[in-house]
């Protein structure tokens, strides 16, 4: 008997037993993509205890996040669901190219491997085009000297832009669309208009009554767009969670699309054919398929809740 | 592995998928007032958000991900340090949060 305990013990670390069942590349895959989760988790709770803290001025996504190309005016959530639909799409067309690749039909391999890299690319441009909306910002803020956020209001309690408050109702635009203003004008402006006023954002936001909303803008300053230090939309730690969240997402994307490129050069090269098997293919859709499920964390906790 | 014949599984968890996500937008769009109520520290369509997206999160990693078709030492490799550790640290950050304000 001990013998035979021997001889098992032996080809344990020979390589014969593969007690999970799965190839080392896959499995080492697999303990990257669990440590990444960890980190994603990490940042998600962060997020949400800074959230927790500030919760009655803490910015509302749906109200931050409102354009869509080529359509003016307030389109909540519907620019978020298109990139996330983008992503499932080009998960979808991962796992096919994966099936296919089990089945050892190159030329489907091919094709889905094309459609991944292009809905993967798809999805990194849209995001860039929303970084450049949210640093360029929309409606412009006051910041008090104590950092404060505070957007105008209208006597009928409509939000207004700079532009609006600058320009008149008639002329301006519900986005400042790019125009920058001077403290001067939008004081000015702020001071002649006497039933406008200023509210922090968020959903239990303060209202300051007109002549204390002039005193924080002459003792504050006027922020256009948002960066690390300085945000209209609300609190700073809302873009710097933003900026990082879904930065290092979108770089998740992006190193996710230049591996997919590489193994699809290596498919039109026949690497795999020759090689017998598209494992290959396999691994990375395990990455690509937890590029989407991260999406679908930071869909949730960033753009819903 | 049955399930591995053709590619209508795929297609499955591609549609479950698309339909899920669509009624969670519609839902952050309309915002129903009696999903507002608050439970427990938060509002009921924020529960239903989040059991919407494990929801999703489990189709993706089950079919997409493949790992209702490892092995049980494999699958216990992976579920098991991501179900203690994740909810830990969020039950950590949520009963600890709150001295935030004291």
């Amino acid at each position: 008997m001990a013998s035979t305990a021997e001889i098992k013990e032996e080809n344990h670390w020979g390589g014969a037993s593969r007690p999970l069942g799965a190839r080392y590349g896959k499995l080492m895959m697999w303990f990257f993509l669990l440590s990444d989760a960890l980190t994603f988790s990490g940042f998600l709770t962060a997020y949400g205890l800074m959230r927790f803290k500030y919760e009655k001025t803490w910015p509302i996504a749906e109200n931050v996040f409102t354009h869509f190309p080529g359509i003016e005016g307030d389109q909540p959530l519907l620019y978020v669901a298109l990139m996330t639909f983008i992503l499932i799409m080009s998960s979808v067309t991962m796992v096919l190219a994966v099936n296919a690749g089990e089945k050892m039909k190159r030329g489907a391999v091919t094709n889905w491997m094309l459609l991944t890299i292009i809905g993967g690319l798809i999805f990194v441009g849209s995001q860039a085009w929303e970084w450049y909306h949210f640093i360029s910002g929309d409606t412009g803020a006051i910041e008090t000297d104590h950092a404060e956020i505070l957007h105008v209001y209208n006597e009928e309690g409509e939000r207004l832009s700079f532009s609006q408050l600058v320009h008149g109702m008639e002329n301006g635009h519900a986005s400042n669309h790019g125009e920058t203003f001077t403290k001067e004008e939008v004081l000015s402006a702020l001071k002649a208009n006497t039933t406008y006023y200023l509210q922090e954002p968020g959903k239990a936001g303060e209202k300051f009554d007109h002549v204390a909303s002039v005193t924080f803008l002459e003792q504050g300053d006027i922020v256009q767009g948002a960066n690390m230090t300085h945000n209209e939309y609300g609190r700073k730690q809302f873009a710097n969670f933003f900026f990082f969240i879904t930065g290092f997402h979108g770089f998740h994307v992006f190193s996710g699309v230049v591996i997919n490129f590489v193994i699809f050069y290596n498919i039109l090269l026949g690497t795999y054919e020759r090689r017998g098997h598209y494992r290959m293919v396999e691994k990375v859709g395990l990455y690509w398929h937890f590029v989407d499920l991260v999406w679908v964390f930071v869909f949730t906790f960033f753009y819903l809740v | 592995m049955a399930e591995h014949n053709g590619t209508w599984w795929i297609w499955k968890v591609f549609w479950i998928l698309l339909i899920v996500t669509t009624v969670e937008v519609v839902l952050g769009i309309i915002k129903p007032e009696f999903m507002l109520t608050p439970v427990a520290g938060t509002s009921i369509l924020n529960y239903v958000f989040i059991i919407l997206t494990i929801f999703k999160a489990a189709y993706i990693v089950q079919v997409f991900m493949h790992v209702k078709f490892e092995n049980k030492a494999m699958k216990y490799s992976l579920y098991l340090p991501t179900l203690i550790l994740i909810p830990y640290l969020t039950f950590i950050l949520l009963t600890e949060g709150s001295y935030l304000f004291q």
